[in-house]
């Protein structure tokens, strides 16, 4: 817990903020935000990858403000979080660069920038916070603060299907704050806190049934961002419509924030349950088979896409239901490929919509010959998005697909198959998409002399790159997701880091004032009981 | 200590009239039924506070008789949260209400595309609560206003006709982006030059 790593954890929410605030008061110069937005979140990736290093030897603990803990909110950068920082990071860099090369193609029309680019760091900042939160309240913070983003960025420049799209994407976002409020509320009236390390301890004290009731409702509050199957209706709805960067950083990485939450809350807060688990199973099932079913029915790459975006939700989930290491670690394995492979087929979706004029697969074709290139770019990401074995997805699922076969009871192996036969219905759909458009004969005539501009390809090859790099050092990652998934489950490093010395309070210096809200907090306790 | 009953009383109200108006197609009611939502819960947040007290501040109360400060705070961000996104909804409504006459939620497209099927290939039935309207459910569902046909003059593309028989399913498919993914029809390309304005 070395001092220099302590001042990184602030920056990833701090830079983000402080640049979408220059860059809204320099719109009139794009040049200016262009520069600030690409810094920030360069920087952003450099402390990332600092606390990564950092945190392998254990949390790293900041009270924002210097308030102690419970009372106050801290900053926790553990080995999930800071994973999750650089590889979201690093995402959303090659997104920037990608629509900033788009905004100089297109002349700005489509992304207006002067909002585009503050939008763009308030979600950084907003996802960047959720990951980081030690405090539930924080958390809540964290996810409107990238809602709130993203509804404007869903429905930038209000054409009529972006507000149909958004209408539905903003209520049901709207009501799952809801939940999640309540679900804090009656937290608070039943433990008397909210920051996440003393919830862990508090949560084995209170009425069990209590503590039951609020975990299905934060569960629930985080299935519906994470797009769990019967809460992921609006998903395939309203991504497709938005800018294709836009649906690219979304798809990539809206849905690992709630992936992300309930990996926190059910490891940290809640003791093992095997019923949360069991229900937990069957929504894996769902989501991967109702997703899938959902992506082969599609016509058109981007929906098609976001299907099985929802599909591969369900492995996530699958992990996290297993409810051990190994399960978590190849959880935490498959949301770091997810996001990287995910992200990148959006963005060569884009590349082939700029390209070939259309994403339905029914407009199409050949383009294998007319830009050969663009075919590789999209097929190393299909086939790392159905698991063919060199790859990361295959590591990944199986991890999944092993630690599956070892716990070995029916639902289980129901999962295993499960698993299975959604990589399969993946590879199909994806090679049926491959080869409408890039194989079959082209329908519609594509003009053969169009050039994607060099900005937007480089960043897309940048992502590929990266999704092969995961494959390359797979081995180091994956030993450090299972270090990782070894300090959630063992329930007392991050208790510890926050509260060290078996104190109840953190470090700060706030300690005149701590008589007095504590016994605020005790009296605050009493109410459930 | 036993809550308030008038505040829980208050936060059950709340939360039924903001869930009925939820269920409302209309933009606007839903966005009523959410800041009555997130009053509730905001209720909720003193409840969970536990008793009333005086103001928090050292040297004005006795420190027994404080109210709990820390859900005050996080009352007043949910509240300026709810206050930020307010104003971008009532902003999407109007937009909305700009650019089809109506603020309402649309159905999405696979339920469009299942409503639609339904109707090609089912018969319309016959019941009570058809008859009202002379209109099956599988044609009401087909034909909720829809902004695909944006332009609202009803044209049609010379497209096969549904089976049905109500006039306004004409203009369906009416609106000029071509990639819709939900009906291809590769037999027509000719594009009628209508965006949605």
């Amino acid at each position: 817990m070395s001092l220099t790593a302590a001042v990184l954890v602030p920056l990833p929410v701090v830079l983000p903020l402080v640049a979408a605030g220059l860059a809204l008061a320099l719109w009139r110069h794009p040049r200016a935000q262009r520069i600030i937005t690409v810094a920030a979140l360069a920087l952003v990736l450099a402390a990332s990858v600092g606390l990564l290093v950092a945190a392998d030897s254990g949390p790293i603990v900041v009270d924002v403000g210097g308030w102690a803990a419970p009372v106050g909110i801290d900053l926790v950068a553990d080995r999930l979080s800071s994973l999750m920082l650089v590889v979201s990071s690093f995402v959303m860099l090659c997104v920037l660069l990608y629509s900033l090369a788009q905004g100089v193609a297109d002349g700005d029309e489509e992304a207006p920038v002067a909002i585009y680019h503050p939008t763009f760091m308030v979600l950084a900042a907003g996802v960047f916070n959720a990951f980081l939160s030690g405090d539930l309240f924080n958390l809540y913070v964290g996810f409107e603060i990238f809602l709130a983003a993203s509804y404007v960025l869903l429905t930038l420049g209000g054409t009529g299907e972006r507000i149909r799209a958004g209408s539905i994407y903003v209520v049901v976002a709207l009501l799952s704050s809801i939940v999640f409020l309540v679900a804090i509320a009656l937290t608070y009236a039943a433990t008397g806190t909210v920051n996440l390390a003393q919830l862990s301890e508090r949560y084995a004290e209170i009425d069990p049934g209590t503590a039951l009731a609020i975990q299905l409702l934060l569960l629930l509050a985080f299935g519906i961002k994470a797009a769990i199957f019967p809460l992921s209706a609006w998903l395939p709805d309203s991504y497709p419509t938005a800018p294709a960067p836009v649906t690219a950083v979304f798809a990539g990485l809206l849905t690992k924030v709630g992936v992300y939450a309930i990996i926190r809350t059910q490891t940290l807060l809640f003791p093992e349950d095997s019923v949360v688990d069991d229900v937990l199973m069957w929504l894996a099932l769902l989501t991967m088979v109702v997703g899938i079913l959902g992506a082969v029915a599609q016509n058109d790459i981007k929906r098609l896409l976001s299907f099985t975006l929802v599909s591969h939700i369900g492995y996530m989930i699958f992990g996290i239901a297993l409810a051990s290491e190994p399960g978590m670690a190849a959880a935490i394995f498959y949301v770091v490929h997810h996001i990287t492979v995910q992200t990148t087929l959006f963005l060569v979706v884009g590349l082939v919509e700029r390209r070939g004029g259309s994403t339905s697969l029914d407009r199409l074709g050949g383009l294998a010959k007319l830009a050969p290139g663009l075919a590789i770019l999209f097929f190393i990401p299909a086939m790392n998005l159905a698991g063919i074995p060199p790859l990361s997805g295959f590591l990944g699922k199986v991890g999944l697909l092993e630690e599956g076969v070892a716990q070995g009871t029916p639902l289980a192996w129901a999962l295993v198959v499960g698993s299975v036969v959604t990589s399969l219905l993946t590879l199909y759909a994806i090679v049926k998409a491959w080869n409408k458009a890039f194989w079959q004969t082209a329908p519609v005539e594509i003009p053969a002399d169009t050039r994607l501009p060099r900005g937007m390809v480089g960043p897309a090859t940048a992502l590929v790159a990266f999704g092969l790099a995961l494959t390359v050092v797979a081995g180091p990652l994956y030993s450090y997701t299972e270090r990782a998934a070894a300090t959630l489950l063992d329930g007392h490093t991050y208790v510890d880091a926050v509260f060290p010395g078996d104190s109840d309070r953190g470090q700060g210096e706030s300690v005149e004032v701590a008589t007095g809200d504590a016994d605020a907090v005790e009296t605050g306790g009493g109410t459930d009981g | 200590m036993t809550p308030s009953v008038v505040l829980v009383l208050a936060i059950g109200v709340l939360f039924a009239a903001g869930v009925y108006l939820l269920l409302e197609r209309s933009l606007t009611r839903v966005l009523l039924g959410f800041i009555l939502m997130g009053n509730g819960a905001n209720l909720l947040f003193l409840v969970a506070g536990g008793r009333a007290g005086g103001a928090p501040l050292i040297g004005t109360t006795p420190e027994d008789e404080m109210s709990d400060p820390l859900v005050q705070a996080m009352v007043l961000t949910a509240i300026v949260i709810t206050l930020g996104i307010t104003a971008f909804v009532l902003a999407m409504a109007y937009r909305s209400w700009q650019l089809h006459g109506h603020d309402e939620v649309q159905d999405d497209l696979e339920d469009r595309r299942v409503a639609r099927h339904a109707a090609r290939n089912a018969p319309a039935f016959e019941d009570a609560d058809t008859e009202e309207s002379g209109a099956s459910l599988d044609d009401e569902a087909a034909e909720v206003r829809d902004e695909t046909d944006g332009d609202g003059d009803g044209i049609t593309d010379g497209q096969e006709p549904p089976s049905s028989p109500a006039p306004r399913t004409a203009g369906h498919d009416g609106d000029a982006r071509r990639d819709r993914p939900d009906h291809p029809r590769p037999d027509d390309r000719s594009d009628d030059g209508k965006e949605p304005r």
